[in-house]
């Protein structure tokens, strides 16, 4: 099963790559990443995809809260939440296909945030899922390049994962 | 600043190796610090001395090295001490801060090298940081389970010319770091009530037992069931080897009443062990009948290759004590262990025992006229009373010593069972004897493995550092020859040493040790009393022993369960 696990690290050198090689050592795989700061400068928040069977996620959950760096960390799909993506994509856009790809970022709610006589660029969030829609729905052909940002996710109502 | 904490921190010997960039903390010892150095002639050595300073106390090792190739030499026994859990704290020298990152000489990414091997690491950024780093590196390699803990320091920040205020914290705080210190009642509440209605109930006890300092715990517990107990390799000790509810080691080469008993079981108390794949065999055909308690510190290690039944995280001197405790109450209140059901259980053992146990009849051939390695190990036994600390390095011997030296008390039994390093012995002997100088320390060894850090013969002569050295030779790299005969029809690919071998009695001689070749049996007693007698000299036991023996039992692999086993060349069970 896929899994969105969000971790509040601490903001030191060093602290990244015990997480990420943390995974390459024990063989898991990381399907997505994505880190920033937090609003309390010695924290950053980490969240990543995997996948995997239960018993493989507690031992990744295990491993993860055992590094020293590691001060919090939640599974978010196991209760309710919300997750998001944000990805830019650069697709060729000529003729009759400038309508067309126009219609469908308003189908996905994207937006066209770059324009050129034979490219459209354009920002659209969402969860993975529906990203690979919009990909899809635009079709092969059309992608120059794509840009995502990787998950990241918080939980829905009171519940925080802060200190 | 650096010697000031060492001394705060109580440390009573620094294993190491000056160069470049650690000159400036190594003129600080010259001229403060009340703390003894051993140089030793490798890194590696210094890391594996540090261990076996630490399994012998129980209090970190404390190791030096210069940046680049000292530290790199230091990687296999900071990998030796994470796999088998032993504190450490290891500082090891760089480039200064303004140099890190450009190649420059002998600089090498300490912390990155080091990551997967370590509990933590540090590279020190400010030089007011040091009284803390300090701290928290000893604190984190001691505390929860234990580790080796790197502490990168730039050259710079150790500039003598820089002056600051010093304050050694006496506690740390680390807001990610918070090891648990008691287990869950109800689990435990739990955990006594499968003890007592257990039909068929076999105590494995582990390395955490010896680590945690809890053998007088697991000792009680035993002794209050009347369980039988089996230990890991890197368990044996912690449960008296000379009682009769001890079964011998389990595993790979583990004894068949232990193996058997763990096969046969219904409830399986494992207490600071971690179901390694040399002790499980075949995890889909691990002990199919048996319900599983599972004790440690580390919650990663519990139900990662063997689901547990009831899980039980916590220190394990804590855990036994609750236990205790509450098996104390429930026999108060009239609850007791099935005495009719466990008086079955031990007749089965017995009987196994009777049958194919290694202390009960010898079970390699007493005729033969040449030495046989379980005897060898059988005579270091008497000799020393089964006191002494004895460590070993990797193969054949290592196995002989596990199985005969019959380890009546904790942090005696020094050994890589995790990584399994050869070379390890020797330099963790070294480690051992400065901790205790009036105890005797024996290094049991290959002639493949002692030439892994034989270099360190000058070091115990600088020191006069005087462990004994019991050399099984038996002129293979026998381990490797045993599995080539087993599974390759005997082609023996690069595990012969085509008469290349020095003569190891003048070889020690040569740095003012004692040598003593042993080639007749009925020379080995004498020689080995003679050794032991030489209170102060190093001595080297060269005994020459039957080539061909292979150690058994050695369960079958692939594919087996824990009871399939060969017993000898011929006979599998
Ligand atoms: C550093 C290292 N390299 C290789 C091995 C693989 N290995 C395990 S046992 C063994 C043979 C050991 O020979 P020796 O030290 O002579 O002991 P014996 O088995 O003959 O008692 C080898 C090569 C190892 N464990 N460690």
């Amino acid at each position: 099963m896929r899994r969105i696990i969000s971790l509040l690290l601490e903001n030191e050198p060093g602290a990244l790559s015990r997480v990420v090689g943390l995974f390459s050592q024990r063989g898991y795989n990381i399907d997505t990443l994505n880190v920033a700061a937090t609003e309390d400068p010695t924290l950053s928040r980490l969240t990543l995809t995997t996948l995997g069977d239960d018993q493989k996620i507690e031992q990744i959950t295990k491993h993860l809260n055992k590094l020293l760096d590691v001060v919090k960390l939640v599974d978010l799909t196991e209760g309710p939440h919300i997750e998001r993506e944000l990805m830019l994509v650069k697709v060729r856009a000529t003729g009759a296909q400038r309508a067309e790809i126009k219609r469908c970022t308003d189908i996905f709610r994207g937006q066209i945030i770059d324009v050129g006589p034979t490219v459209y660029t354009i920002q659209i969030t969402g969860t993975s899922d529906k990203l690979d829609a919009f990909l899809q729905s635009v079709g092969e052909a059309a992608i120059l390049e794509v840009v995502r940002s990787g998950v990241s996710g918080i939980a829905r109502g009171e519940k925080v994962l802060s200190l | 600043m650096i010697a000031q904490a060492l001394e705060d921190e109580g440390v009573e010997f620094i294993f190491g190796y000056p160069g470049g960039a650690v000159l400036h903390i190594y003129d600080a010892l010259f001229k403060r610090s009340k703390i003894p150095h051993i140089l030793v002639r490798h890194e590696q050595a210094a890391t594996h001395a540090a261990d076996g300073y630490a399994r012998a106390t129980g209090k970190p090792g404390v190791v030096l090295v210069t940046s680049g190739p000292g530290a790199t030499n230091a990687v296999t026994g900071i990998a030796t001490a994470y796999m088998d859990s032993i504190p450490m704290v290891v500082l090891s020298g760089q480039v200064a801060s303004h140099l890190i990152g450009e190649d420059a000489f002998q600089e090498t990414d300490m912390v990155g090298i080091s990551r997967p091997i370590v509990k933590h690491s540090f590279l020190v950024k400010r030089a007011v940081d040091i009284p803390e780093v300090i701290r928290k590196a000893f604190y984190i390699a001691s505390t929860g389970r234990p580790g080796p803990v790197v502490i990168d320091l730039p050259k710079d920040i150790t500039n003598p010319y820089e002056k600051f205020e010093y304050n050694y914290p006496r506690k740390v705080k680390l807001r990610s770091y918070t090891p648990a210190t008691r287990g869950h009642s109800g689990q435990i509440r739990k955990a006594v009530n499968l003890l007592l209605a257990a039909q068929r109930p076999v105590i494995y006890s582990g390395g955490g037992v010896v680590l945690g300092d809890a053998s007088d715990l697991l000792t009680r517990l035993a002794r209050e069931l009347n369980f039988p107990v089996t230990s890991t390799l890197m368990g044996l000790g912690a449960f008296p080897g000379t009682d009769p509810q001890f079964l011998g080691m389990l595993g790979m080469h583990g004894f068949v009443e232990a193996n058997f008993a763990m096969h046969h079981a219904d409830v399986v108390l494992a207490v600071g062990a971690r179901f390694d794949d040399r002790v499980i065999n075949t995890a889909s055909k691990f002990c199919p009948g048996a319900k599983i308690i599972h004790i440690d510190i580390d919650p990663a290690s519990i139900s990662k290759t063997i689901p547990a039944d009831v899980p039980i995280v916590g220190p394990v001197d804590s855990v036994l004590t609750d236990m205790l405790e509450l098996l104390q109450e429930a026999q108060a209140e009239g609850q007791q262990t099935d005495k009719a059901a466990l008086a079955g259980w031990w007749e089965q053992i017995n009987e196994w025992r009777e049958k194919w146990g290694l202390w009960t009849k010898p079970r390699y051939d007493i005729n033969s006229p040449l030495i046989k390695p379980q005897e060898v190990i059988e005579a270091l036994w008497r000799v020393t009373d089964g006191n002494a600390f004895v460590t070993s390095d990797v193969g054949q011997h290592q196995m002989f010593a596990a199985q005969y030296y019959r380890f009546n008390m904790p942090r005696r039994w020094i050994n890589s069972g995790g990584l399994g390093t050869m070379g390890f012995g020797f330099p963790a002997a070294m480690g051992a004897k400065l901790a205790f100088p009036e105890a005797d320390v024996a290094c049991v060894t290959g002639e493949g493995s002692i030439q892994m850090n034989i270099q360190e013969l000058s070091t115990c002569t600088q020191y006069n550092i005087p462990v004994k050295i019991i050399n099984l030779h038996n002129g293979y790299l026998g381990m490797v020859k045993q599995w080539q005969d087993m599974q390759y029809e005997g082609r023996y690919s690069q595990s012969t040493y085509e008469h290349s071998l020095p003569d190891f009695v003048r070889l020690v001689e040569a740095y003012g040790h004692v040598g003593i070749r042993v080639d007749k049996k009925s020379d080995l007693e004498g020689a080995m009393k003679e050794a032991f007698a030489l209170k102060d000299r190093l001595v080297f036991l060269d005994i020459h022993v039957d080539p061909h023996e292979h150690v058994y039992p050695m369960q079958v692999a692939p594919n087996g369960a824990m009871r399939d086993m060969w017993i000898s060349k011929s006979e599998r069970i």
